[in-house]
């Protein structure tokens, strides 16, 4: 399939035809309206677009969903983001009274950038990605998922391929939406472990006790640790590598012990071993605080956190479905009943899924069902056309994941409108 | 008018309604005269009390002994309550309890009079006032917290033995000072964890489904967020009625001087822009930059960028040694270009961000470097960085290798890593100016990088023509022992007179502080 070639130079062809077409807007607009439980939601809700040249438009905003899908359409801007839900529509925040423009809420969100995993992986660097190196990925949003749904009770978490290089991850619940600034930045603190630029080596300090969300990370991370680090990232291979390991255990005499050991027995798996039981021996004997075989495991593997993008309410965050200028790809939303078997390398690149749209359509089935479903609902003849449309492309299952995954914020909306509408009665 | 009412059963009985305890949430305003010195002593006594509470926040743990020491010695320096003592003990010579409760009092509301009026001034305040409130409720005895606690009715759901026995291992686990023992002793406090973020961010307390379970000992924080939450929604409700206070014109000035006293010199004003040329700059890096700036001009040399943080913190201070925003604009350019960025990228990407940290775009504000404070505190660097503290954010192992290549001696770099071991990171960088610079004992004391720089080029007999006004810090440091009583001086019969002076006073205090 020829999903990878995707050229930069023909993205102006190509988006005006994939919001005209393909966007799904209906659901889009369905999530930011959040079940209309709040006045005013989405029309106060800030968009930006990135346009041809690096054009940077911020403060759009729009009262109807008609009214979105119009602007798209006529802008067809290389990149979206969203923003915060302001005290004002956006669109009008140069006519109120400076100051009282301000930014109420926002989902809780996390971004996850490879580039900032530069120093422990050897397959890639900066900007690039590949299947080895993904794995980070995976670990980052077993961890991460667990922490916001078990810690902080979280449910209606959207993770998102950046199109690129990274995930992202929007809390949807109105809890999350409501958070501070302060409480943003405390939660993306607790679930931070690895810190320090490029002045500090050891990265994680792990003291007595460990926390049970440590704990619970620690589960995930060995999961993947032999596999990943020892097999594919070769941590214990070659002289550079294991250097920067060892920098990492704290005593003389136990590298030298490791450095022994080391020049007989070349299997990493063994290697990790001797020193995961020196690590032990060492606790047994000091009795508190040492956990080097463990701060090594989450320096190499431990999700990290942009703690600037989850702190600010106002903080901007890539769209999901808009397209990744450099690459071609949508940002999709991922199934995490799949996550094992995600790759960033099979998400649709918008030049594939225009070429989907041209093919000859297939059983007609499946067709009927859809016109007939639609008739019901009465929705107007673009409408149902685009539905077609995506519907015969490989955005397809993404949008449909949207779906579900909207499907079930509904129903706490439902939930809350009762409780609404219950409270009126009462008066 | 609608508060007559309750004037009136206040002053009732003042002193039990409202000093029955050394430690108040400030919930009712004073409502008596007071004379216009005492306004002004008693507003500059707290300010100075706040101003102790956050320079001892930066060099001690808030919960060390030595925090608390300094603290106490402070607290009883400027008459203020700091333990319960039984009331109206006459102590000798000083204040009587009830006057120091009074005073504690008033002078916390007329410091929110002067500090409603900014998002930023209101953030700052509202730091010192918890970090006092903080300290001040761990120092009480446990009979005086709960008395606290009955006093202001603030009640927290508990949780069943049950629970805490299934919790058990959990519970140990996530605090330091709780044991297999005490959990069995303890109460464990059930509440939504936004009611507890300082447990939170630090991971001390165990988190489940959105809830904290914090023991006992620990609740100091959940009474904490309570405070915060009052004080900050009361001084959105201060800020609302301000006008009516401004438009007195004995007290306008002098509250506008107290708000803007807090941050000390700013470094934004600068009489020598443009005596800098871009030439001259790497030497200068060498010779006359803090730690923090030198390693920021390397990193940007060797890869030709720097990350967001980084450029903020260089490129601020650059603005504060003078750089015209034309000269940043060339500088930045001429060295990313070296790098991955071409010119192109450069003024569309990078050129709106240093003309916005001049204040010519977005909202203009005209930026101010940062302060040390500013860089030990917020926004701690990470992966690819080079900016924050060296002396905070660096591995001693890397601190030391790297003074050693810039030829610090062996028992120079001992005294600064003794130093950045006892969290004194702004001391132990005076010590390496001093160390730099080949001088015994720097005469000043250290709290922004622009000024290390300044004072560098003074010493270095290049400052003419950076030259800045440098002798009132000095001044204000002999002055320093006298100020006390200027400060408490009686009534004179000019009022407007005496205000002047004392915003005199107010301002060469700030610029030692």
């Amino acid at each position: 399939m020829p999903s990878s070639d995707y050229d930069p130079a023909s993205l102006p062809d190509l988006l005006p035809l994939y919001y005209r077409r393909l966007f799904p807007f209906s659901q889009y607009y369905r999530w930011l309206n959040y079940g209309g439980v709040q006045k005013n939601y989405f029309q106060n809700r800030e968009f930006s677009f990135t346009l041809k040249d690096d054009i940077y438009v911020r403060y759009q905003s729009f009262s109807t969903q008609n009214e979105l899908e119009k602007e798209m359409q006529k802008m067809n801007p290389y990149k979206i983001d969203i923003g915060a839900v302001y005290s004002h529509r956006p669109n009008q925040h140069n006519t109120v009274k400076s100051g009282t423009f301000q930014a109420l809420e926002k989902e809780l969100v996390f971004d996850i950038d490879m580039t900032d995993y530069d120093d422990v992986r050897s397959c890639c660097s900066a900007a690039d990605i590949c299947s080895k190196c993904w794995t980070l990925m995976t670990i980052a949003i077993r961890i991460l998922d667990r922490a916001l749904r078990d810690d902080f009770g979280f449910r209606h978490l959207l993770w998102v391929y950046s199109g690129r290089r990274g995930v992202h991850c929007w809390v949807c619940d109105e809890a999350a939406r409501k958070l501070s600034v302060a409480a943003r930045s405390a939660v993306a603190e607790y679930l931070s472990l690895v810190k320090g630029g490029e002045e500090t080596v050891r990265k994680v300090v792990l003291t007595d006790p460990i926390h049970p969300f440590i704990r619970e990370s620690l589960t995930v991370v060995e999961h993947y640790f032999s596999q990943y680090a020892l097999q594919e990232q070769n941590i214990l291979s070659n002289k550079e590598s294991i250097d920067k390991v060892l920098a990492l255990v704290p005593e003389d005499i136990l590298l030298k012990d490791l450095l022994q050991h080391f020049q007989t027995e070349k299997n990493p798996e063994k290697r990790w071993g001797r020193l995961k039981a020196l690590a032990k021996n060492k606790q047994a004997a000091v009795k508190k605080g040492q956990y080097f075989e463990k701060e090594i495991m989450l320096q190499y593997c431990y999700p990290r956190l942009d703690v600037n993008v989850s702190k600010g309410v106002n903080h901007l965050l890539k769209s999901p479905f808009s397209v990744h200028p450099k690459t071609g790809r949508i940002s999709v939303p991922i199934d995490l009943r799949e996550l094992e078997t995600f790759d960033p390398f099979d998400v649709p690149t918008i030049s594939l899924i225009c070429e989907e749209l041209d093919r000859p359509r297939k059983g007609e089935e499946e067709e009927e069902e859809d016109e007939t479903k639609e008739k019901e609902n009465e929705k107007d003849v673009a409408e149902r056309r685009k539905i077609r449309d995506y519907k015969r492309t490989s955005l397809a299952k993404y949008v449909k994941y949207l779906d579900q995954f909207l499907d079930g914020m509904a129903r706490s909306w439902k939930g809350e409108l009762l409780r609404k509408s219950d409270l009126q009665k009462d008066f | 008018m609608q508060f007559s009412g309750r004037r009136r059963k206040i002053l009732s009985n003042p002193q039990t309604e409202l000093y029955g305890h050394c430690l108040q949430f400030y919930v009712q305003p004073p409502l008596e005269n007071i004379t216009l010195t005492e306004f002004e002593t008693f507003a500059v006594e707290r300010l100075k009390l706040l101003k102790t509470v956050e320079n001892l926040g930066v060099s001690y743990v808030k919960t060390s002994e030595q925090y608390s020491k300094k603290l106490e010695s402070e607290f009883s320096n400027l008459n203020f309550p700091y333990r319960a003592a039984a009331d109206d003990k006459k102590v000798q010579n000083g204040p009587t309890e009830y006057e120091k409760r009074r005073k504690d009092h008033i002078s916390h509301f007329i410091l929110r009079l002067a500090y409603c009026q900014t998002e930023d001034l209101r953030r700052w305040f509202i730091q010192q006032e918890v970090d006092l409130f903080r300290y001040r409720f761990n120092d009480l005895l446990p009979k005086h917290k709960l008395e606290f606690l009955h006093r202001n009715n603030l009640q927290y759901d508990t949780i069943s033995v049950e629970e805490k026995k299934a919790l058990a291992e959990k519970l140990i686990n996530s605090s330091y000072a709780v044991s297999g023992i005490t959990v069995e002793d303890q109460d464990f406090y059930k509440v939504p964890f936004q009611d507890a973020l300082d447990l939170v961010r630090t991971r001390k307390v165990y988190l489940k489904a959105g809830y904290v379970y914090i023991p006992h000992q620990d609740i100091v924080t959940i009474v904490l967020n309570d405070f915060r939450t009052r004080l900050s929604k009361a001084l959105a409700l201060t800020a609302r009625s301000l006008p009516a206070v401004q438009s007195d014109e004995r007290l306008q000035p002098l509250l506008n001087h107290l708000s803007h006293a807090y941050v000390g010199q700013d470094y934004s004003i600068q009489k020598s822009v443009g005596k800098i040329s871009l030439e001259q700059i790497d030497s200068l890096s060498v010779k006359s930059y803090p730690l923090c700036m030198r390693q920021l001009h390397q990193a940007l040399r060797e890869n030709h960028h720097l990350r967001h943080g980084g450029r903020m913190q260089y490129g601020l201070f650059l603005k504060g040694i003078g750089l015209t925003l034309d000269q940043a604009l060339q500088f930045w350019r001429s060295e990313f270009i070296r790098g991955k960025v071409d010119a192109d990228k450069f003024d569309k990407a990078y050129a709106y961000s240093i003309r916005h940290m001049f204040g010519k775009e977005g909202k203009r504000t005209d930026y101010t470097p940062y302060s040390c404070m500013k860089v030990i505190l917020s926004n701690p660097p990470s992966q690819g960085d080079h900016h924050g503290c060296p002396f905070r954010h660096s591995d001693p192992e890397l601190l030391k290798q790297k003074l050693q290549s810039y030829k610090i001696s062996p028992s120079g770099i001992n005294q600064i890593l003794e130093l950045v071991k006892g969290m004194h990171y702004q001391l132990a960088c005076q010590k390496y100016f001093e160390l730099t610079h080949n001088i015994e004992d720097s005469a000043f004391s250290l709290n922004h990088p622009n000024q290390y720089f300044i004072e560098s080029q003074k010493l270095l007999g290049g400052g003419r023509e950076i030259k800045r006004e440098m002798d009132a810090p000095q001044r204000a440091q002999e002055n320093s022992a006298t100020r006390g009583s200027t400060v408490a001086r009686e009534t004179s019969a000019n009022p407007s007179q005496d205000l002047a002076e004392m915003t005199e006073d107010l301002d060469s205090f700030f610029q030692d502080a």
